[in-house]
């Protein structure tokens, strides 16, 4: 416990003073003494000793997440860039764990995982902007579109396999785009604005003073996009867990085996594309009502591909590598200038490496427990 | 509509049809050898595009024929998209046989990204397209609206000669018999002596440079290359070779004339049919047909004969 609490009060110190430093220097300086302690860390086997703290206290890492994103918004209640970020990242772990549904469990690669997420945002656009639809409301019914979408991809989808699959979410991918580029009602290439987020009569992007404080109209997205992570980790965790997550797993590992168990593919097939890209268009949605502007630009085959590699980064099919391996992506090119133009590069080049030398990512998923507590194959 | 303007749309539609084949070639070879797809293919394009492009500058000044330029610069092109390919055969695709095929694609997906940026980056002024040199001729015959230039014919006739030489070499060259063994049953023909890892690298060589020579037809047809290029042309080849049927070599051919055919008929049909659908949708009405076919045939029009290996 000791020991969790330490790195939980380093790791939040780090974490802060990355997003609020502004030097160029000082932030190179913090990346490079964050990679020297991990290597050190992982030499002297305290990753191990950590793996086996988290093992005794399973509920620790969640609570100390919340507390830790609560903390730092407290920090930073009143600078709008290092708050913009922490709910970029937030949001983008939402979109990845809707992927992970996908990609880890069921092993169904989503090459369109932009385009879903830019449903979710035009889709937000085109209701705040005609309807009173009450902006809740909004969230749910935008991801329920993309969903829908979904739905009719997922027969091509089904009927093929492996890279018959990834061409049909490929070129969804690209239809998406070319369709938005070219569509004048939802603003061709330039994209359409959002009018702000309304809760109940109470327009988010009016900023907001309490006892004094003045904080920041990011705070109310920020919650709202921290409660989305929370129940889309919760949804995807318990998932793993049941007996559904087994099915998916099996469907993944063997197609052949799983149906002569049994097992429905198509039907655990079309669950989690489903519910993966309900989540990425609710996520969508936010983000979309958050930067008050969509554009077809920010939904592009490479962006897809950055929200693919996030979930290889982290470790495929593990919740827990996503939300750091999502830090790693959006903030780092955000406080390096120096690497904010060569950033697709530079994920590029990360991931060839990564599935080259490590393919099971920075944190890698264990395999199953039926036993709590005791090590696979036996061993005590 | 008057038979001029069919025409245009014609030829149009034969020289996409032909580069589109000629990139899904290339991806048919790469999985029938090694069942694998090379998403980078269409970056390769691109990038002996560039090579010729560079190629030309350097020696523009040094040979006055046009003829002798175009010479140097597609032997330039091609051999530096045949280097690029072996050297991705041999550092990322065989290491990477034994991963889930996925890891592959996803591999040279980020790859065929590497290498868009490096230009986009690297390259004088990369971000933007850059004006491609005419060097066919472009005097031609006149038939009321409609011209028929020598290049686009030059180009058109060079392409089609392309994929017939391509099907000379497999099906009756020894190097085609090599490269059939192998995609057959590599086991058994590395059992019979083919050196396998020298049949792969030549395969790759081959289709490779074939992409730079689909880069350099489309820069010589519209006289202008850019960074992103290849992620489209790449994307239609592999749909080509998908909805042809992959590893099929006449697959490609058909899926490739098949997806210009489309793109062209929705430039024509989707205005004259709703009145407010304007031409750029083609390309949304050729993608949505790929899908349909992908959900009515799920292995391509010509599929691959094949079992389940349980």
């Amino acid at each position: 416990m000791k020991l969790l609490i330490t790195t939980f009060v380093l790791g939040l110190l780090y974490s802060m003073l990355l997003l609020g430093s502004e030097n160029q220097a000082e932030v190179g300086g913090l990346v490079v003494l964050g990679f020297i302690v991990s290597l050190v860390g992982k030499k002297m086997g305290l990753m191990d000793r950590l793996a086996a703290a988290v093992r005794v206290h399973p509920q620790f890492p969640a609570y100390a997440s919340v507390a830790g994103v609560l903390i730092t918004m407290a920090v930073f209640h009143n600078s709008h860039f290092a708050l913009l970020m922490l709910a970029t990242v937030l949001i983008y772990s939402v979109v990845c764990l809707g992927l992970n549904i996908q990609f880890g469990y069921v092993g169904i690669v989503n090459f369109a995982g932009a385009a879903f997420f830019g449903i979710g945002s035009y889709t937000a656009a085109v209701l705040a902007t005609h309807t009173e639809v009450p902006h809740l409301v909004i969230l749910l019914l935008a991801a329920c579109v993309s969903a829908l979408i979904g739905s009719i991809l997922i027969y091509p989808v089904l009927r093929t396999r492996g890279h018959y699959a990834a061409l049909v979410t490929i070129a969804f991918g690209i239809l998406f785009r070319n369709f938005l580029e070219v569509n004048d009602t939802l603003g061709g290439p330039q994209g359409m604005k959002i009018p702000a987020l309304n809760l109940f009569g109470w327009n988010l992007s009016n900023g907001i003073e309490i006892a004094g404080y003045e904080i920041s109209f990011y705070i109310p997205y920020l919650l709202i996009a921290l409660i989305l992570l929370i129940l889309s980790f919760k949804i995807t965790r318990n998932l793993e867990r049941s007996w559904i997550g087994l099915s998916m797993d099996m469907v993944r590992t063997d197609e052949i085996a799983a149906s002569t168990f049994g097992v429905n593919i198509a039907n655990w097939k079309i669950v989690a594309f489903t519910l993966g890209n309900f989540i990425a268009g609710m996520a969508g949605a936010l983000y979309g009502m958050m930067t008050a502007y969509v554009a077809p630009n920010n939904f592009t085959f490479a962006d897809s591909l950055i929200m693919v590699s996030i979930v290889i980064l982290g470790g495929i099919g593990n919740p827990w590598g996503i939300i750091p391996a999502a830090a790693i992506v959006v903030i780092l090119p955000e406080k390096l200038q120096f690497i904010q133009e060569y950033r697709f590069l530079l994920y590029a080049i990360v991931v060839i490496l990564i599935l080259l030398f490590r393919p099971d990512g920075l944190l890698p998923r264990r395999i199953r427990e039926y036993f709590p507590g005791k090590k696979a194959g036996g061993e005590k | 509509m008057s038979f001029d303007i069919f025409l245009q749309y014609l030829l149009n539609g034969l020289m996409l049809g032909v580069i589109y084949a000629i990139v899904a070639v290339g991806f048919t070879l790469y999985f029938g050898v090694l069942d694998v797809i090379k998403f980078s293919h269409g970056d390769i394009l691109m990038v002996g595009a560039f090579a010729g492009l560079t190629a030309y500058i350097g020696i523009a000044g040094t040979f006055d024929s046009p003829w002798l330029q175009l010479l140097v610069l597609v032997l330039i092109s091609l051999s530096v998209a045949a280097f690029l390919g072996a050297v991705i055969a041999r550092y990322l695709i065989l290491p990477l046989q034994k991963a889930p095929p996925i890891n592959t694609l996803l591999v040279t997906l980020m790859l065929g990204l590497a290498l868009r940026e490096a230009v986009r980056l690297f390259y004088p002024n990369g971000s933007n397209p850059k004006p491609f040199p005419r060097l066919l001729p472009t005097d031609g015959i006149s038939l009321g609206e409609f011209t028929l230039r020598s290049d686009s014919l030059i180009l058109l006739l060079t392409g089609i000669i392309c994929i017939v030489a391509v099907q000379r070499l497999i099906t009756r060259s020894k190097i085609g018999l090599a490269i059939r063994a192998v995609a057959q049953d590599s086991e058994t023909a590395r059992i019979m002596g083919i050196n396998f890892r020298q049949i792969v690298l030549i395969t790759f060589m081959l289709g490779s440079a074939l992409a730079a020579l689909a880069g350099l037809m489309n820069g010589l047809y519209y006289n202008e290359v850019n960074f992103s290029m290849g992620l489209l042309l790449g994307v239609i080849g592999f749909s080509a070779a998908v909805v042809g049927g992959l590893g099929n070599f006449y697959g490609a051919i058909v899926g490739g004339f098949l997806f210009a055919a489309l793109q062209t008929l929705g430039a024509v049909m989707l205005p004259a049919i709703f009145p407010d659908v304007p031409s750029a949708y083609k390309d949304v009405f050729a993608f949505t047909v790929v899908i349909i076919i992908m959900g009515l045939k799920p292995t391509g029009l010509i599929s691959e004969k094949s079992s389940e290996r349980v």
